[in-house]
């Protein structure tokens, strides 16, 4: 056997012992299905929070079991702050990218497992131990913190004096998105250095999946992202602990006192450098999806992706546009009405490669063979979604109709249309096209298709009435708008709201029984259930240890060989062999 | 399929394309390790590098914009006296990038003591950084006495803190078995070298900052 002492050979050997193999594993198709398991405890949890959020909305004066009583105002935005927090960190930067990326990355590229996988085991560790200082947020006496998950300034900088949650809960609050900030940059160095170098023969930039261009985008814009928030972290910890006034500006009342400690500081130069990283973070969120899409589409369509340069193109447009708009989210924060300008012409720029996508899906899809499969059900899903909760988007782009939106409900079913289904369906499809490859046996179709429409339904009608809310100026983050006059009629709205996501959450259960039913008794799967033709479907379904077993595999061709004429099969691997490929005419 | 001409340019313009079958993949002079790391080329190391000093850029570069920002917001903005010793400290760093410049162009035996002395040359700076933290406490200087001190006192730690990673990694390269990795003990030294001059630089740029800025 080839040992790491005679300088060639396997990345790492094969792993012994249950800890090795299971627990501290290096093999990246293990710990992409740890910050699956992550991901999936974490959905799990931001789900339950929103659901006791939607129901103290709906139904305000119930008493829920264990929140001792009626719930209060500050447990309702402890709510808010968690919920908010676990989703986008926990599930939205985790499960596209670090999960399904670190396990299909390497195989896509013909590559035996990450560059540096000691790295790699260490990014999943510390994102775990990022997970358990933000949730001990909840365990502490004050309870979490209620600042959202913005953690705007005064009120996440001062200390318990601003409010319950804001003493020990939001300290642990900022560490935990500090070390989550640290393992974000550990993965982001693996999964470029393996992109850049790594790849098979014949794997050129141009005939990479758009699966791996947007993981490679993606893991550019969480390299330069995350150094800000780690900055911004350190900045608020010091405000927090050691008297500094970074961000706590002067004359501050709270109840009776009056905080002459602090000078000088600025809360907006908060919001600037958590918007930094903000609004590449929902790009971080999104574009693994968009690559899973166009993946999807042109495999069931049984076409390739239409315009794949131009596709590649706008995956860099929307990455690096990405770092060009964060003032969108501050346009009602007193900012110079020339500056609002900048960031909203940009902004809509960032609709030019967005359309660019959504255009090229829908011809990929003109006049193929579509395969209803569930995962190419939900990658519709996501085109769908991602055209409904975008468009919201250039509305409120326009900073005259900010001033109106902005905390609105307007916003919260503009990001939760994008992210919380959109990006969601996203993970969905791959998880559908997947789950054979990674486990080895198929998920059950009629199962699949039963999730996605009930879920498809739910989520329409859960975000949909929100715009309308949002309209009707229906402030956000507010626990109980019974006692207002103009808000009172809208109650209504929110039942409906509630019960959709009653209903909705529900159907989630039929995909978590479907994932661990089918991982005993699904059928098994073969290597290419689904004729694609990308490089994981060469190996087992699961995979051998090193990928490949011991194969230096070849690259001959682009990902999306579909339909080529000529060609008795309705599509060609990427990696069969010229001759052999001939052969089968 | 018959491989197309276009099939033949892709390869060609392919560049970085993997290589996966050949010896020893570039950078860094890795001729006396037969085989090389073949599933990981000796470049892989050095994007890693690269890629790191931008991360870390970026998190200085957010530093730096609230240090120019928090200063221009005016009125408790008061100037820090710099302690002298930083300038002392700044020729010691200049210095021991060129020690560690000097020791990877030595053969083996002098490679060692030039090594030695740019990690004592660090370790020297360091001590000074904390020296100079001494004196402006003495001079009632401390990270929350006014917005100047705080950068001051937050500028040096987040540097000095990055700049005892290369020290680390100084000491890792002098003292792991290196028979057992997949990179030789040339190119950690070239890699660490890269991360070294980095830190110097980072400090120039910083010192620089808070000299004009005070």
């Amino acid at each position: 056997m080839v040992t790491d002492a005679e300088g060639g050979g396997h990345v790492h050997s094969a792993p012994t012992g249950f800890i090795r193999k299971y627990i501290f594993s290096l093999d990246h198709k293990v710990i992409g299905i740890q910050y699956l398991l992550l991901a999936l405890f974490s959905v799990f949890l931001g789900m339950a929070l929103s659901l006791l959020m939607r129901v103290h909305l709906a139904w305000p004066t119930w008493k829920i079991p264990f929140m001792g009583g009626v719930m209060k105002p500050e447990d309702y935005l402890a709510l808010v702050t968690m919920h908010g927090s676990i989703m986008v960190f926990m599930v939205l930067t985790t499960a596209p990218q670090s999960g399904f990326g670190n396990y299909f990355l390497p195989i896509q590229i013909g590559a035996e497992d990450m560059a540096f996988p000691v790295l790699n085991m260490l990014s999943f560790w510390t994102t775990f131990v990022s997970l358990v200082v933000m949730a001990s947020a909840f365990f502490v006496p004050e309870g979490a913190p209620i600042s959202g998950w913005t953690a705007y300034v005064p009120l996440s900088a001062v200390g318990e004096q601003a409010g319950p949650g804001q003493g020990a809960g939001q300290t642990l609050w900022v560490i935990g998105v500090a070390i989550f900030c640290a393992a974000s940059l550990m993965g982001a160095l693996n999964f470029i250095t393996t992109l850049v170098d790594l790849r098979a023969k014949g794997m050129s930039l141009m005939r990479l999946p758009l699966t791996c261009w947007a993981w490679f985008v993606t893991a550019i814009l969480g390299l330069l992202a995350f150094g800000v928030l780690l900055a911004a972290c350190v900045l608020l910890l010091l405000d927090r602990t050691a008297g500094t006034s970074f961000f706590i500006p002067g004359g501050l009342v709270f109840t009776d006192q009056v905080l002459i400690s602090h000078k000088g500081g600025s809360p907006l130069l908060w919001q600037h450098l958590f918007w930094f990283f903000g609004h590449p973070e929902v790009y971080i969120a999104i574009l693994p999806g968009m690559g899973v899409a166009s993946h999807l589409l042109s495999t069931f369509a049984r076409k390739p992706v239409f315009g794949y340069k131009a596709m590649v193109g706008a995956i860099c447009g929307i990455g690096f546009l990405g770092f060009c708009v964060w003032g969108h989210h501050m346009f009602v924060s007193g900012m110079s009405p020339y500056s609002a300008f900048a960031f909203s012409l940009l902004t809509m720029t960032i609709g030019v490669p967005s359309a660019i996508k959504t255009f090229n899906w829908l011809g990929t899809l003109w006049g193929g063979r579509i395969q209803f499969t569930a995962s190419m059900m939900f990658a519709l899903g996501f085109v769908s979604l991602f055209v409904t909760g975008g468009l919201s988007g250039l509305f409120l782009a326009q900073p005259t109709l900010d001033l109106y939106f902005h905390d609105t409900y307007f916003v919260v079913a503009h990001f939760h249309l994008i992210m919380g289904v959109a990006a969601i369906f996203g993970i969905f499809a791959a998880m559908y096209f997947w789950y054979p490859k990674m486990f080895g046996h198929m998920l059950n179709e009629g199962l699949g298709k039963v999730h996605f429409w009930l879920t498809f339904v739910g989520v329409y009608a859960i975000f949909m009435p929100m715009h309308y809310l949002g309209i009707a100026g229906h402030e956000r983050r507010y626990a109980d708008t019974t006692g207002v006059n103009y808000l009172k009629p809208l109650q209504p709205v929110h039942v409906f709201i509630t019960i959709a996501a009653i209903f909705t959450i529900a159907a989630q259960l039929i995909f978590l029984f479907n994932f661990l039913h089918s991982l005993k008794w699904g059928k098994k799967a073969a290597d290419n259930p689904w004729n694609a033709t990308t490089l994981e479907w060469a190996v087992s379904s699961p995979p051998p240890f090193d990928n490949f077993g011991g194969k230096h595999m070849q690259v001959y061709r682009g990902a999306y060989e579909f339909g080529v004429a000529g060609h008795a099969e309705d599509f060609i691997p990427q990696y069969a062999e010229p001759e052999k490929v001939s052969q089968a005419h | 399929m018959a491989p197309t001409v276009t099939d033949d340019l892709e390869l060609i313009l392919a560049g970085n394309g993997g290589g996966t079958d050949l010896p020893a993949g570039g950078g860094g002079g890795d001729g006396d390790r037969p085989g090389g790391s073949r599933r990981v080329p000796q470049r892989a190391y050095f994007t890693l590098v690269q890629l790191l000093l931008a991360a870390i850029v970026m998190f200085f570069m957010a530093l730096t914009s609230s240090y120019i920002v928090r200063k221009g917001l005016g009125t408790d903005w008061q100037q820090t006296p710099l302690p002298p010793i930083l300038w002392f400290n700044t020729v010691i760093l200049l210095g021991s990038s060129v020690t560690i410049h000097l020791a990877r162009r030595r053969e083996r035996a002098a490679f060692r003591p030039w090594w030695a002395l740019t990690i004592v040359l660090g370790l020297t700076f360091l001590g000074g950084q904390l020296v100079a933290w001494k004196q402006l406490a003495a001079a009632g200087l401390f990270l929350d006495t006014n917005p100047s001190s705080s950068f001051f006192y937050l500028l040096t730690a987040a540097h000095g803190l990055h700049f005892a990673g290369g020290i680390f990694a100084l000491f890792y390269v002098a003292f792991r078995d290196w028979r057992r990795s997949r990179i030789t003990q040339a190119t950690a030294a070239d890699l660490a070298a890269i991360y070294w001059h980095f830190m110097d630089g980072l400090w120039v740029f910083l010192f620089a900052l808070l000299t004009l800025g005070r």
